[in-house]
């Protein structure tokens, strides 16, 4: 049972505010989730994510697998009849859930987190590294370890970090952003 | 002997694709009287009718059997040709080859012709036994009747009295404006409800073609087309309307208070009264079942206090009859009694459940709160709104299975209104569909979703109070759970129903209801503001649930048809209606009975009865009511009624000639 009240509003045009997308002119005509190639694997599908935000059911949202489980593809954003960039809106909340802390247990929140380490340490990604922390990360470290020799053979993976020139300037971009995300919700 | 032409059409491929029509032409030939026959490609078209007229002249026709379609597609088509060659057009037979036979038997050449050819025989049987008929002509009273002075009435009245035309407008309220005057503001433009009617009630006032009579009741209808003679009753106002300057003495010391029914039950009014200060005539009547003079048969105060005189105890009811050619009905809807039906969302024992018409009343600045939404039970303004759409509209359970077509868009405009009055406030809807088909009307839905209403696809199963709010439980089917809103107000988005007294009225003018109740017009698409009754029209949601614009259109349109009507001096009536040997009749009425129309009156006639002459009860048909049914020929024990174009004499050959 969801009781519906009191604050509802407020969530709701905060996050049309943050994506700029009118949030509250969806009619749920369901084309997005028509279109979109993850819908099976998500707890929610895309309009019902909507609709959740138009309800101002911010911790359902906000702790639903769907918004992880969104590739970013934006075939839901070059559909939408309203003109509602949804995978814009997926990304807001995607943020907020991190703000709340809400992404801990998320697979995908992970598999970014680790992906994105990787290029801030590297400069680029080292797919080998990324695999064995995913594998020790999520406690079944041999699953995929029998791709990794056939794919080392073919020298489709690396055993060394990549070397590129300018990992102190991608480096630079990281703190950036960081700090930019800081400045609009410190 | 008669000489009858014979025309068969091929329909292109329709008919001559089945059957071979050539050859259905040279069968025609060996039929009793035919005189000729012939075959073409397209008979409607302008050769085929030359070839009609022309097959007229040079084989001295008097009779025309024409094989094509339904007579309904083409026979006012080929009556036509057959005044073009000279001949009466009465003298027209159709042979449905096409509907009735090629349409049917695709399948089965050879026996779709022999069915063909039997068609053409009892049709050419027919025709040598066809007969001259004349379309007569009534005259017309130049002068209408509008029931009801809602925006329909109102419209009507307005146009049929613009083009010249003297109208009696009957209402039984006391005021006209019926409950568009009620609206606080009208959807998609926000126009003010009541800046838009009361000028036109005041038109109608002012009107010097325009007799108005308000707390009166249309009686009784007799007559037809073009001359009805209509009975009002005049219901005794107790104030002399011609004395009373409307001062407002009497009201304001009037002692009995009763709930106001202008403001739906939200507050009082006296039992002598104005129903708002807005009404038109702007001066009280006396509600008699709650005044104490009546109720107690002491009181008097408003007689005292009256400075002119004009209160009137003893008035009484007064029936009068007047001439009208036709007849406007515009009696409008009531709401849905939601209590009774929904137990679930409390049977109306919570005050803070509310009709859609009284949140109109809520948000009125002339209504009860001046125009401050607040909730009935203790006057706090709310913070939550839960608005709930289709109560009594598409139920088939709760017997209206119809959808109210209005709700969606006065809820989106409740919803509008709530969260642009009261801040922070938070408006939940509950639906079904949104149906928003008008000009700028998605727009305006669009609108109330912007401004922060939430639309929750689903049904409310259940209100129930807790504490001093009310709990709505629903589920919303988009997310596939069920939900719960706590709230300060509901709003039932109640359906429309026919007015109260449709039955008796429809039953007093002759017309048909539908299946839910609403005045039936003559064709869904073709005729929507006919009723099936010759010389009555449909106005507004009489007919069927429709908003402001839809009703102020058909009350234009109704108008126009009563003109188009009052226009003329007489009019025709078509030829094929019934006809008593009153000679014969013996006066039973049974005809009379079975009549759909009231065409057939029982008369007293000198009759003739071999050489004697004498006073006889009979029955006789109004030409211009007769729609030339035929009931009435097969109720007749004493086989003495025939209907001219399908006499008993014609039918019995055309049978004989399919069957033997």
């Amino acid at each position: 049972m969801l009781v519906l009240s009191g604050r509802g509003q407020e969530f709701a045009n905060r996050v049309s505010l943050e994506s700029g997308q009118p949030v509250q002119q969806c009619y749920q005509c369901g084309k997005c989730t028509a279109g979109c190639p993850a819908a099976s694997f998500m707890d929610y599908a895309p309009h019902q994510v909507i609709h959740l935000v138009q309800l101002g059911l911010e911790e359902v949202v906000l702790s639903c697998r769907a918004i992880w489980v969104c590739t970013s593809c934006y075939t839901c954003t070059a559909r939408c009849p309203c003109r509602i960039e949804v995978a814009r809106i997926m990304d807001i909340l995607r943020a907020r859930a991190r703000r709340k802390g809400l992404h801990r247990g998320q697979r995908a929140a992970l598999f970014a987190d680790l992906f994105l380490d990787s290029v801030r340490r590297h400069g680029r990604l080292h797919e080998l590294e990324l695999g064995a922390r995913w594998g020790l990360s999520t406690g079944q470290p041999w699953r995929e370890a029998d791709l990794a020799a056939g794919l080392v053979a073919k020298r489709k993976l690396r055993l060394r970090p990549p070397r590129i020139k300018g990992v102190e300037e991608v480096r630079r971009i990281f703190r950036e952003a960081a700090r930019l995300e800081e400045g609009e919700h410190g | 002997m008669r000489r009858i032409g014979v025309f068969c059409c091929w329909c292109g491929s329709n008919i001559g694709g089945v059957i071979d029509v050539p050859r259905l032409a040279m069968e025609a030939l060996n039929l009793p009287a035919v005189a000729f026959s012939t075959d073409y490609k397209y008979m409607c078209s302008e050769p085929g009718q030359e070839l009609i007229v022309r097959a007229v002249a040079e084989h001295r026709l008097d009779g025309v059997v024409v094989a094509a379609c339904s007579p309904r597609i083409h026979e006012a088509t080929f009556r036509q040709t057959l005044e073009r060659a000279g001949l009466n057009p009465y003298l027209l037979v159709m042979a449905n080859v096409r509907e009735h036979c090629t349409w049917v038997h695709p399948d089965d050449p050879e026996r779709a012709f022999a069915k063909a050819l039997a068609l053409v025989r009892g049709a050419a049987a027919k025709a040598a036994r066809t007969e001259p008929l004349a379309a007569g002509t009534l005259p017309v009273t130049r002068r209408a009747l509008v029931i009801g002075g809602g925006i329909a009435g109102i419209q009507a009245a307005l146009d049929i009295a613009d083009a010249g035309f003297e109208v009696l407008l009957v209402e039984r309220e006391p005021t006209i404006g019926g409950k568009m005057v009620l609206l606080d503001k009208t959807f998609p433009t926000l126009d003010c409800s009541a800046c838009i009617s009361t000028p036109k009630m005041v038109a109608v006032a002012q009107h010097p073609r325009i007799r108005l009579f308000t707390y009166a009741e249309v009686v009784g209808l007799k007559g037809f087309l073009g001359n009805f003679e209509v009975t009002i009753r005049q219901k005794a106002r107790s104030v002399d309307h011609g004395k009373c300057t409307g001062c407002g003495a009497c009201w304001a010391k009037c002692p009995a208070r009763v709930p106001n029914e202008y403001n739906l039950g939200l507050d009082r009014r006296k039992a002598i009264y104005v129903p708002f200060p807005q009404a038109v005539p702007n001066k009280p009547v006396i509600d008699r079942r709650h005044c104490r003079q009546f109720t107690r048969g002491r009181c008097g105060v408003c007689q005292k206090v009256c400075p002119v005189g004009a209160i009137d105890y003893a008035e009484e009811d007064r029936e009068w009859q007047e001439r009208v050619g036709a007849v406007v009905v515009a009696t409008g809807f009531d709401l849905f009694e939601w209590a009774e039906a929904y137990g679930e969302y409390g049977y109306g024992r919570y005050p803070d459940v509310i009709t859609g018409l009284q949140f109109e009343r809520l948000a009125n600045a002339a209504g009860p709160t001046g125009g401050k939404i607040v909730r009935p039970s203790d006057g706090a303004v709310p913070r939550t709104v839960v608005f709930v759409q289709c109560v009594g509209s598409r139920d088939e359970a709760k017997g209206r299975e119809y959808c109210s077509r209005v709700c969606c868009m006065y809820t989106a405009k409740h919803a509008w209104q709530v969260l642009e009055k009261i801040p922070e406030a938070e408006v939940f809807v509950f639906y079904i569909d949104v149906r928003t088909a008008g000009k700028a009307y998605e727009e305006f839905y669009v609108r109330a979703r912007r401004a922060g209403a939430h639309y929750i696809r689903g049904r409310v199963a259940r209100i129930y109070p807790e504490g001093n709010r009310l709990r709505v439980v629903g589920t919303d089917t988009l997310l596939g759970r069920p939900v719960e809103v706590p709230a300060d107000l509901v709003v039932l988005a109640t359906g429309m129903v026919p007015a109260a007294g449709s039955g008796e009225l429809a039953r007093i003018l002759g017309c048909g209801l539908d299946k839910d109740g609403f005045f039936q017009e003559a064709h869904p698409k073709l005729r929507p503001v006919e009723a099936g009754t010759a010389g009555i029209f449909l106005a507004g949601t009489c007919q069927g649930p429709k908003d402001i614009p839809d009703t102020v259109a058909q009350g234009s349109a109704a108008a126009a048809k009563v003109v188009g009507l009052l226009v003329r001096e007489e009019i025709a009536y078509e030829p094929t209606v019934a006809m008593v040997d009153q000679t014969r009749c013996t006066g039973c009425g049974k005809c009379r009975a079975v009549c759909p129309f009231k065409a057939i009156e029982l008369v007293t006639r000198q009759v003739r009865a071999g050489t004697a002459v004498a006073e006889r009860v009979v029955a006789e048909v109004n030409p211009g009511l007769c729609a030339g049914c035929g009931n009435c020929t097969v109720a007749c024990p004493s086989g003495v009624i025939d209907l001219k174009g399908f006499t008993n004499e014609q039918l019995l050959a055309e049978v004989d000639a399919l069957c033997l």
